[in-house]
């Protein structure tokens, strides 16, 4: 079931460059979070550092801690694999396994980690796919390669295959930057579903598309360039965006800058 | 009605003077004729100089004819066009010949026959015989070196593509660096001086397939380290944010988006040792007879097969003409694992089939 994210005091580096300068939040379960900001203010770096994302990229290192109900991720003895399986990821640019089916595809996280049979498999497969509202277009050809789906599918393949895994809490970093309208729509509704089962937290540059999918906001912004990103505010969604308690939230929120 | 009058008299700025299509081939013909007119009137006895003298002839006035017609910038253009043909054919006339030479030479023993059969009772100067002895040799020898080198080299590439950072990684980059320059002979001489003579061994396909495996090693490496490059780091992430170990990505995710390449790698790796004469002449010191066992006794091999032949028949006569057919196997041989490369770069290539 989700989970509940605690954050405290967590900075994130990129070797001696520190990239977000302490943050700490929390992320209520079943909930939609947005994370918005101008380019740069660490939103993505953040949100990678929720399940360990952030030490695959070279030099990426973090201090604080983050709770998963009631376990620190960043805890001894953790395991950022088996962090990874509760908490999913999907990314900005669609990236389907390009030597895969679809059917592969939405199998991989199970298929590469655990031996299933291959009912439990289809099974798995048409409820992941069906959860991606996807399985109506492609059910008829699960043995073609997901590369071969438009930008959209592709998105919401990989949806399905992140949800597959069954994990605790989906993070989303920009998942319709690379879509036209109606796929990003075809997203959003498909976010209101998911909340139902899981935590989610998306990074998104289209405002309308935080104060349309999320029920909490959360404000990134940095002082310069080169200087680390911080939280300025998180609140409900409709505070931040009716009557926010930071004037450069406001200023961000109605267009003055970024 | 004025603006029909205007662009009657005042030409559009967007039209320009343009020569017509043949003109490309007219140009060229009258170059050959040109360049063989001034070799004969000349002397000149080679036969390339007339063509070299074309190629000049037929890039220079490609020049003067364009700039004094379509303007300097449609000159430079079509000047760098025709030197890209005149390099194009430069390259193509030795390979062109040296396949046509060799097929016409070396299809006069060529047959069943030859393919079966080895050396063992023929002199060197009776007809018949055949190369089954070396080509027998030259499987095993290349395949022992592959069988080696394929895994050592695809996991050195994985290491510093996946693995590896800091000093080791840029110690294994430079001695791949300097593996790649060594020369075959160099490679033998090494083998020679640890398994045969320090170690007392004998002569054996094994040895010439270590020397091999020191040839191949390198470019297998770069092959392949470059292929893993080119799989898209999305992918690892994908894969990794699903709670797939590391080792399983690399497995399961990386290296099979990568397998058409490493596999074209490979095998243009096999072909450019399946051609290495030195370090076998060193070490396996080639054989009349049919030896199955590449673990002892001298073996033969094609190219080795090839240079005894040759040096045996003074340029003549039976063994001459086993030379040649043998060299014409050995680059069938060679084209045959380029064409299998190329099918299975395109069979394991990530399709895009919709």
């Amino acid at each position: 079931m989700a989970k509940r994210i605690d954050v405290s005091g967590l900075n994130a580096y990129y070797g001696s460059f520190l990239a977000v300068e302490d943050i700490s939040m929390t992320i209520q379960p079943r909930t939609v979070t947005a994370f918005i900001g101008p380019s740069g203010c660490g939103k993505s770096t953040f949100l990678r550092t929720l399940n360990r994302m952030h030490e695959v990229t070279p030099g990426g290192r973090v201090e604080g801690k983050v709770m998963l109900d009631d376990e620190n991720l960043y805890g001894a003895g953790i395991d950022p694999v088996s962090v990874r399986r509760e908490v999913g990821m999907v990314f900005q640019r669609p990236n389907p396994f390009p030597t895969m089916s679809i059917y592969d595809n939405v199998a991989a996280g199970l298929k590469l980690v655990g031996n299933k049979k291959k009912s439990e498999l289809d099974d798995i497969v048409e409820k992941s796919l069906k959860g991606a509202n996807l399985w109506n277009e492609v059910k008829d050809r699960l043995n073609k390669p997901g590369s071969g789906l438009s930008g959209g599918q592709q998105q919401r393949l990989c949806i399905a295959r992140a949800i597959a895994v069954e994990p605790k809490v989906l993070l989303m970093d920009e998942p319709c930057s690379a879509l036209d309208p109606i796929s990003t729509l075809a997203i959003e509704d498909l976010i209101g579903e998911l909340k139902e089962r899981f935590t989610i937290v998306i990074v998104t540059h289209n405002m309308q598309q935080a104060a349309r999918v999320s029920d909490r906001t959360a404000f990134f912004n940095l002082a310069a360039v080169g200087q680390p990103g911080k939280l300025i505010e998180i609140d409900d969604t409709e505070r931040i965006f009716s009557n926010p308690s930071v004037q450069a939230t406001e200023d961000y929120i109605s267009g003055r800058f970024g | 009605m004025s603006n029909a009058t205007l662009s009657d008299k005042r030409p559009s700025s967007l039209r320009a003077a343009h020569l017509p299509k043949w003109f490309s081939w007219a140009v060229a013909a009258g170059s050959i004729a040109l360049g063989l007119g001034i070799s004969t009137v000349a002397g000149l006895e080679s036969s390339i100089q007339w063509a070299l003298i074309a190629g000049v002839l037929f890039v220079l006035a490609t020049f003067v004819i364009t700039s004094s017609v379509e303007g300097r910038r449609q000159a430079k253009d079509r000047v760098a066009t025709s030197l890209v043909w005149v390099s194009f054919l430069l390259a193509v006339i030795p390979l062109a010949s040296l396949v046509y030479e060799t097929v016409k030479r070396g299809v006069k023993v060529l047959d069943g026959y030859f393919l079966s059969h080895s050396m063992g009772v023929v002199a060197t100067s009776e007809s018949g015989g055949g190369i089954y002895h070396a080509i027998l040799g030259t499987l095993e020898q290349v395949g022992l070196a592959a069988l080696i080198s394929v895994p050592v080299g695809v996991l050195t590439a994985i290491y510093l593509v996946e693995y590896g950072r800091g000093k080791l990684a840029k110690a294994v980059t430079f001695f791949v660096d300097v593996m790649t320059g060594i020369p075959s002979i160099v490679a033998g001489l090494f083998i020679l001086s640890t398994w045969i003579l320090i170690l007392g061994m004998g002569p054996s396909g094994f040895a010439g397939a270590m020397a091999l495996t020191i040839l191949m090693l390198p470019v297998v490496v770069r092959s392949t380290e470059e292929m893993l490059k080119l799989v898209p780091n999305e992918l690892r992430e994908a894969s990794l944010a699903l709670g797939v170990p590391k080792w399983r990505t690399i497995l399961k995710v990386v290296l099979p988006t990568a397998i058409g390449g490493i596999t074209t790698g490979v095998m243009l790796a096999v072909a450019r040792i399946a051609g290495e004469t030195a370090p076998v002449l060193l070490l396996v010191w080639g054989s009349n007879f049919i030896n199955a066992n590449p673990f002892s006794d001298p073996q033969a091999s094609l190219p080795m097969y090839i240079y005894l032949q040759f040096q045996q028949s003074g340029g003549y006569g039976a063994a001459y003409d086993r030379a040649w057919a043998a060299s014409l196997t050995l680059i069938a041989f060679i084209m045959i694992l380029n064409l299998a490369a190329r099918g299975i770069a395109r069979w394991k290539a990530p399709k895009s089939g919709r």
